[in-house]
Formats: C-alpha cells, structure tokens, sequence
C-alpha cells in the first residue's frame, strides 16, 4: 500500500528532569486512519500527544506533522490540528455556543463562518438543545461532546483525542464512538489514546502499545490478537486437578492463573478447543474470544504501574 | 548566568494577543453589572468617611482640602487594586482551575500571547476600574483642573506596571492562598504609604527615598494627584519615567517566568 505519511516520529524522546516520558520511539501516522496509543497510567501517551499538539518541546528527536517539523512550525502545525484533551477545559463563563465560537476566534475563523460551522458541529454532536447553556450545565457526556465539537471548530486534518471516553458511561460512550467513526469517514485522521483496551479495538486501525515511555508492541489489533494471544481463550475454575489435566493437554501454550481462574492461551484455531472439553469435563469451563486486554497483560505484565 | 538571561528573553508577540483580551472582555461584559457597583461604591465610602468624617479634623495640606487631597489617589489606588488582582486571583483561576490557558495554546496563539494578552486585560480594568472613580470624585466637584483628562490613558500604563508585577507573583505562586502575601506585604503597605493620605514629605527623609523607588504607587498617586490637581511638577516626568522603564522589565519577566511554569 501506498499510503501518504502524515505524522512522522523519529528518535522522540522527552524527559521531565530524570524522569524519561518518552524514550527514543519511532511511528508513522497514516493519512485517513485511526491510530491509537495505548498503555497505563504513565506509559507516555499523553506526553507524546502535547508533542503533536506542538505545546510541549521535545527533549531530542524529529517529529513532523503534513511534512512541517513541529519545532520550526508549531503555529502553522496548530492551525491544522484538533485537539480534544483530557481534562475539561470548556469555559465556565460562556454558553456552549460561545465556547465555540470565541475558541474559533483563536484560529482567525471570520465570525459569520464560526457561528454556522458551531451550528453545525453542535447538531452533529447532538448538542443542538443545549445551545444557549451556560456550559458548567452539562453533564459529563455531553461536555466530553462539547470538547469534540470544539476541537472541530477549526476543520482540522489531524484530530487528538486523549483519552475521549474515560469516565463516561456507557451510552455516552456509544455515542462518542459512532461520532469518531463518522469523523473517520468523512477523512480526518485521528490520534487517540486511551488504556481502554475495547477502545482501541473499535476505533483503531493501527495501535501502539506503550509501556514506561517505549513502544512494546504495534500493529493492527486483530493481528495483535492472533499473533499474541491466538483466537480463543480458555477459562477454567482454578483447582490442581484441572491444572494438571491442561498441562497435559496443552503442554506448549501459555497457562496464567488469575484470581480463582485459569486462563489457557493455547493459541489454536478456532474450534479446537471446544474439542477439548468434550473429552474432559473441567469446572466452570468457558471459552471466550481472545482480545486486546489479554495481549496487553501479557506484554505488560499483571503488576500495578502506579 | 544563562538562566538569568532567559528570564529576560523578550517575546515575540502577534495581534493574537487581542484575542486573549477580547475572551476576557467578553466575560466582563456578560456580568458587568455586578462589576460595576463595588468600583462605584468604594470610593464614595472613603471620600465620606475620610474626606469628610477625617478631614474635618484635618489641615488644609499644601493649600488643599483633605478630601480634594486624597480624592486623586483613590483613582490612583484602583488603578493597582483592579489591575493587580486581575493578573493575580483572576488570572491564576484561568489558568490553574479553569485550565484556560491550556485551551488557548492549543490554537495557533503561543503562550507569549496569553500572557501579553492577561496583562493588557489587566490594564484595561485599570482604566475602566479608575474611570469610574474619576467620574465619581467629578460629581463630587473634587477635580479643579481639565487635566484630569489626561488620566485615563496614564491608568492603561499604571495598570500595565501592576498587572506585569501581578503575573510575576502568579507565575510562582504554589496556590491560590499564597496571594496572601503579596497582597498584605506589598499591595496594603503601599496602599498606606505612598503618599495617598498624607503627603510622603512628613515621613523620615530615608523612607521618602524608599517610596520613591521602591512603591510603584508612588508614581501613580503623584502623577494622578498632578493632573487631578492642575499641578504640574518636574517629579511628573521622573515618576514616569520610573514606570516606562520598570514596566517592561516586569512584563518580559512576567512572560518568561510564566513559560517557565506552563510549558513542560
């Protein structure tokens, strides 16, 4: 495939005194796609999207956005770039059509323009009835909206959503979802993290995990699923007989013990193991669709970040 | 050393800066009404129970009446009070609670321009703030001279001193409380002793000396009490001076200590 390179990343690296951020990581961002970063608390990602937003300077490396070097560019970069982040930063003393266009302002979008364009993005967001409310009304959903529509205000080619959905139930969730979609169809290339790993699945064409400021595995999330983890997973209650009895059934495949589970990663077509418990009864036995979360705790490891 | 010089590194700065000011005067406008009545209040209370209840027991100082004296440093006051809490309150609620400042580098304007345009906010409720103390102490048939037209454009540049000062004490203050000091250390010291309810020449010899130079309300009580008054002095053009040339060291500080606090 040929595709046009919109974000390139070489040697980033970003250090906070002796803490290293992010350490000499490498990607390229596509044009039209949906790229996520994923990882804990403290993996780096939002560092690496200030980077991209061109607020916060690297350390060392290159980092280039529509072919412009952020350094040299960052106010050129500003003008093409959304950025939805991920603490609420609308403006409490203006209605949620002012927060709109008084942030057009800042992008020298003529007044006429940034009232259509905020009418359109407030219907689009479903926000059409809030309209003329002070903005500290909304609930949490719907200021997560408000900040999408904000960061399209200005017709962005590139897109950054830190963490858009955290905290969120699960409708409102849905619904910021299907807006990304469309988002992606209509041509904007997006950037998002998040440690939502059913995110990055639905969203994302291609994913980096991170971990610790450095890249521990990419690619695109069905292949990572496969790759890692195989197809299906096997979940067993934990006891030494069923323990023992898998071992020999499965003396090559991964084998983790999670709270009063056993988890079998035996990384088999689809089929095979329901095979298995045919021959052998095992209690509380389940076989469930291996996906992002598995691989992840895999590379990352079961232990808390923080 | 080098440290030291990028504290003074002077900006390069855009019209952007006016999008800044026009996003806080959008939110003054909306709630200007409640704005107003304090500004318009205060200055009535003490020429009512300093000039009048006060001044009755006091001599006429250099030929004036105590309320026709202290009536220009009221003016004068608003211009530090409004100004210096604008950059300093104001300015950290936008910038550490509402995460304004945040919002508005994500756009094409830098953080140079946020702050240049906070403290050009700043300077404007000096001259809106003193504006409507002038027009109060007017009514009060307290202005002789038609000088005091010349006021107005003198409180943007007083206004623009305290709010550059304001952003200093913002950019390295560890909370919102901490204001506390600046405000009874600096603010209410020179509130009381530069020249506003007595004149500085009663005072010891080294402590005028102290005023002079170091009370940045010294220069605006003098020069407004001049033009207030019709008395122009040679001191007029010392006093500012003083402020054309400390403004700009405390505005390019105030932008490079901020940026040192914000962009990480």
């Amino acid at each position: 495939m040929n595709q046009e390179v919109l974000v390139n990343a070489k040697n980033l690296t970003k250090k906070f005194g002796d803490l290293t951020a992010v350490n000499n990581i490498d990607f390229e961002i596509f044009k039209g796609e949906n790229f996520g970063f994923l990882g804990p608390n403290g993996a780096g990602k939002t560092t690496i999207m200030k980077m991209i937003q061109g607020v916060s300077p690297l350390t060392d490396g290159k980092l280039t956005l529509a072919g412009m070097d952020i350094t040299e560019h960052a106010r050129k970069i500003k003008g093409i770039v959304g950025v939805a982040p991920q603490e609420d930063n609308l403006d409490p003393d203006f209605t949620v059509f002012q927060n709109l266009t008084v942030y057009a302002r800042y992008f020298d979008i003529p007044k006429e323009k940034a009232r259509t364009r905020a009418d359109e993005l407030l219907k689009f967001m479903q926000l059409e009835e809030k309209r003329d409310v002070v903005m500290t009304a909304l609930s949490g959903g719907m200021r997560r909206r408000l900040i999408l529509a904000r960061a399209l205000m200005n017709d962005p080619q590139i897109l950054i959503l830190d963490e858009p959905t955290t905290g969120l139930d699960p409708q409102a969730r849905h619904l910021i979802w299907t807006k990304i979609r469309n988002l992606k169809k209509q041509g904007v290339t997006v950037i998002l993290t998040t440690h939502y790993m059913d995110e990055a699945a639905q969203l994302c064409d291609r994913i980096i995990i991170m971990d610790q400021g450095k890249i521990i595995e990419k690619g695109e999330p069905v292949q990572l699923v496969k790759d890692h983890v195989g197809e299906e997973v096997l979940e067993v209650l934990n006891s030494e007989e069923s323990m023992a009895c898998l071992k020999q059934y499965f003396p090559d495949a991964r084998i983790d013990i999670v709270e009063d589970k056993i988890q079998v990663f035996a990384n088999k077509p689809r089929g095979i193991l329901t095979k298995i418990l045919e021959e052998a009864s095992f209690r509380g036995a389940l076989i469930r669709d291996s996906n992002l979360e598995d691989v992840f705790l895999k590379l990352a490891g079961r232990s808390l970040k923080d | 050393m080098s440290k030291i010089s990028s504290l003074f590194r002077v900006p390069k700065l855009s019209y952007r800066v006016w999008k800044v000011w026009s996003r806080n005067k959008d939110v003054f406008m909306k709630t200007y009404k409640t704005n107003f009545l304090p500004s318009l209040l205060e200055p009535i209370l003490y020429l009512l129970a300093l000039g009048l209840g006060l001044g009755g027991f006091v001599q006429p100082i250099n030929g004036e009446s105590y309320i026709q004296f202290i009536a220009p440093a009221l003016v004068a006051v608003s211009m530090m009070y409004s100004s210096f809490y604008e950059c300093t309150y104001a300015s950290y609620v936008r910038m550490y609670f509402q995460k304004t400042f945040d919002a508005i580098i994500a756009t094409p304007i830098t953080i140079e321009e946020v702050i240049t345009g906070e403290i050009l906010w700043g300077a404007t409720k000096s001259l809106i703030n003193s504006s409507i103390v002038l027009v109060v102490i007017l009514v009060f048939g307290l202005i002789p001279s038609p000088l005091f037209l010349l006021i107005p454009p003198v409180s943007f540049l007083v206004g623009l001193l305290f709010s550059a000062i304001a952003m200093c004490f913002t950019a390295i203050t560890p909370n919102i409380d901490a204001f506390n000091y600046p405000s009874f250390l600096f603010i209410t010291p020179m509130f009381l002793l530069s020249g506003t309810f007595f004149p500085l020449t009663t005072l010891p010899e080294i402590l005028q000396i102290i005023a002079q130079i170091f009370l940045p309300l010294t220069n605006a009580v003098n020069v407004t009490r001049s033009l207030a008054l019709g008395n122009i002095q040679f001191s007029m053009i010392t006093n500012l001076a003083w402020m054309l040339i400390v403004t700009p060291i405390f505005f390019v500080l105030a932008i490079n200590l901020m940026k040192k606090r914000l962009i990480k």
